[in-house]
């Protein structure tokens, strides 16, 4: 995949890791052969090998559990600094990575003095962007993390591009995006599609007759969620279901000849049923997450696209209330 | 470390990762479950492969397994329903699928999948895999559903029993395949549309075969099926079977030899007279990581591959081995369904350009000559060559040297 840029990251935003294992010297990264101990010079020469164009320095973001004492916070922060210098210098060594930006962490847990001093090190070092670290999972409240969040990105240089993990709901987005965060990846559209479900919101913030039809479309199939006809369908599912999908499993969709969201150019809408989708589901063909997969990437990535329009015309506050109504 | 440090895998990057990457692939493959006619009266007319599992894989084709009736999870009647595909203007609405379709009647799939299952003369009573309500298949109901569904190749509902199965139990689902297929002719209510092909039944037993061929050759129905076999029996009593078979069988119509098969079968069977195949090996295949290629298999999940940075078959030209490595596959395979697709679709394009290579050659009147190329490359020297495929070859005057 030459065309594309390839962002190495330490962990899998998809799976969460056990916590209580990182120490001094190394940082445990879960494989398929299990757990492994990462020091500073194996990271770097495995980075050697990879030759990635921004990288996720090593770090010690083992605080997302909830209970950081100050203690393990400040930790975190002295851990992933000393790592951001190792791994530095190396890389200054190796020939192979000049062509790499190193991406710094920045932890803290839920300590606000260490996340500032954590940004404010990180941004004396000469890294190409910032990885805000640890707002992943449900252990720290949301009020919570959005302060952290205005504050830290408050502290770093604007020229730099600011990464988030594991914030993928929409509205979530829109909340990051405005506390200044520019980067994201795509694990909600990857557990929406393996819960058997299809992105549906509407993201069309343009007030022309079209849109208005797919909006009202969007809308009413967030509103039909959970009649009485589907709660059985409905309590088999997966309680992590956002009113951002639809559960294509469900009953309802069984003769249901339209496309999984009206006007999308997707190869699954364009060529397929929801009733077909159901079917593959309920049959558990594997073709049911590739067309899916299609599906949720494309209507994510144009979400993205949107926010980059809203953004350039200064309409954020329209997207922003569109996409807040049907967060409800 | 592949999992956390593998650069972009599927579930991260604002970019792309493989599982969307198959998006571009899928479509590079075109019309493949198609009717080839290749212009040569008897062999290999028709390029029919099994669209439950290729569908699998490749977009164009989606899945019919369902369809297909290829499983009791997978039947049309419990949970889709033919009037729904009815209403879906057919399997072909259904799957957004233009080329032909194949429908099985699901006699075999209840009997041999389904506990609980009772033949009478009436027809074949079950027990829904759904909802555990009792469902009575009959001829009449059989082609009801595939009229519904509106294929091109139904199938009839036959008595089937396991090929190692002996006695006078084989003899009586001979008959009564016989006057089902009767039933299945009567009750078709588009017959100018829906092509109902007759199954050959009677064991391995010659003289229960020949009444079978002899009684059901007496009726008009455009193709037949050679069933009953490849269901473990030996391979000298199967290939026996099938030459006895299409010695009967009418040169002009086409001749479907079911659940074969692996390539050597294929080829030996062609060679044997038989136009049309269907089997889940290359898929299923895929499924556990083995990739196949015209010198037998390549296993991609074995250490040996984890540095291989070749494509599966150098002289393949499907999207996979046009853009991935062996290496690649190796390392997909530990963790992401995107591995098995990939390998799908390569032994989809296997299979297809191995039956497209027969047909050439058989137009171009070289066949012989490719038996012998094809069976040189597949076995590492003569010795290794399966005793009863060099017998079934002789017997059509094809010798290997
Ligand atoms: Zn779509
Ligand atoms: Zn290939």
């Amino acid at each position: 995949m030459p065309e594309s840029v390839l962002y190495c990251s330490l962990h899998d935003p998809g799976t969460p890791c056990p916590p209580g294992y990182n120490n001094n010297k190394t940082v445990s990264i879960w494989g398929y052969g299990g757990r492994m101990e990462m020091t500073a010079s194996k990271f770097m020469s495995m980075q050697r090998a990879l030759q990635p164009d921004w990288l996720q320095c090593l770090s010690d973001g083992d605080t997302i559990s909830g209970e950081t004492s100050r203690k393990r916070a400040k930790k975190s922060v002295d851990r992933s600094l000393s790592f951001l210098d190792e791994c530095l210098r190396l890389q200054e060594k190796s020939p192979e990575l000049q062509g790499s930006v190193m991406v710094g962490v920045i932890e803290g847990g839920d300590v606000l003095e260490e996340r500032l001093r954590s940004a404010r090190e990180t941004a004396k070092r000469t890294v190409g962007g910032f990885l805000l670290d640890g707002f992943q999972g449900q252990a720290m409240a949301k009020e919570t993390k959005l302060k952290l969040m205005a504050s830290v990105t408050a502290e770093l240089p604007e020229d730099k591009p600011r990464f988030i993990h594991g914030i993928g709901k929409p509205d979530e987005i829109l909340e990051y995006i405005e506390r200044g965060v520019d980067v994201f990846e795509s694990f909600f559209p990857y557990q929406v599609t393996e819960r058997g479900c299809a992105l549906s919101f509407s993201y069309d913030y343009n007030p022309d007759p079209e849109a208005a039809v797919i909006k009202q479309n969007g809308i009413q199939d967030a509103g039909k969620n959970g009649t009485e006809k589907d709660i059985n369908e409905t309590s088999k599912a997966d309680p992590e279901i956002t009113s951002f999908e639809i559960f294509l499993k469900e009953k309802r969709y069984r003769d249901d000849f339209g496309p999984l969201v009206h006007g999308c150019t997707c190869y699954c809408c364009q060529n397929h049923s929801r009733a077909y989708v159901h079917h593959l589901l309920v049959t558990n063909e594997l073709l049911a997450g590739v067309l899916l997969m299609m599906h949720n990437f494309q209507h994510y990535f144009s979400f993205f696209h949107s926010i980059r329009d809203a953004l350039r015309d200064d309409r954020l506050d329209q997207l922003k209330e569109l996409i807040f109504r049907q967060a409800l | 470390m592949a999992a956390s440090l593998c650069p972009v895998p599927a579930r991260q990057g604002q970019t792309v990762g493989p599982a969307s990457l198959t998006s571009c692939l899928w479509r590079s493959l075109p019309d493949i479950v198609s009717f080839h006619r290749a212009g040569s009266p008897a062999s290999c007319q028709y390029d029919i492969v099994n669209a439950a599992e290729l569908t699998r894989s490749i977009m164009e084709l989606t899945n019919c397994a369902a369809l297909e009736m290829e499983k009791p999870r997978g039947t049309v009647m419990p949970h889709t329903g033919p009037e729904l595909i009815k209403q879906a203007n057919g399997l072909h609405g259904f799957m957004n699928w233009q080329q032909n379709l194949l429908t099985d009647s699901g006699g075999f799939q209840m009997v041999s999948l389904v506990e609980l299952s009772e033949v009478t003369e009436e027809g074949v009573r079950f027990r829904s895999p759904y909802d555990g309500e009792e469902i009575l298949l009959t001829p009449e109901k059989s082609i009801e559903i595939q009229n519904a569904l509106g294929s091109d190749i139904m199938m009839q509902l036959d008595d089937v029993v396991s090929s190692t199965v002996t006695g006078p139990r084989v003899e009586e689902a001979m008959y009564r395949s016989i006057r089902w297929l009767d039933r299945c002719m009567a009750a078709n209510s588009k017959p100018d549309k829906q092509n109902l092909f007759a199954i050959i039944q009677g064991g391995l037993d010659p003289a229960l075969r020949t009444k079978c061929l002899e009684e059901m050759t007496q009726r008009d129905v455009p193709g037949f099926a050679i069933g009953g076999l490849s269901g473990g029996e030996a391979k000298d009593h199967f290939w026996r079977m099938v030459t006895l078979s299409t010695d009967r069988l009418p040169r002009g119509k086409p001749r479907y030899l079911m659940g074969v098969g692996y390539p050597t079968d294929l080829v030996v069977c062609v060679a044997l007279g038989c136009d049309m195949f269907d089997c889940v090996f290359p898929t299923r295949t895929a499924r556990f990581g083995s990739a196949l290629v015209p010198w037998g298999s390549l296993p991609v999940r074995n250490k040996q591959f984890a540095k291989d940075f070749r494509p599966i078959d150098e002289s393949c030209d499907c999207p996979t081995c046009r853009r991935y490595s062996r290496a690649f596959l190796h390392a997909l395979f530990r963790s992401e369904t995107a591995a098995m697709h990939l390998l799908t679709v390569h032994n989809i394009a296997y299979q297809l350009n191995l039956m497209r290579s027969i047909r050439e050659s058989i137009v171009e009147q070289r066949f012989p000559q490719f038996v012998r190329d094809f069976m040189r490359t597949m076995y590492s020297s003569q010795e290794q060559y399966p005793p009863w495929a060099v017998e079934a070859l002789a017997s059509v005057n094809i010798t290997l040297e």
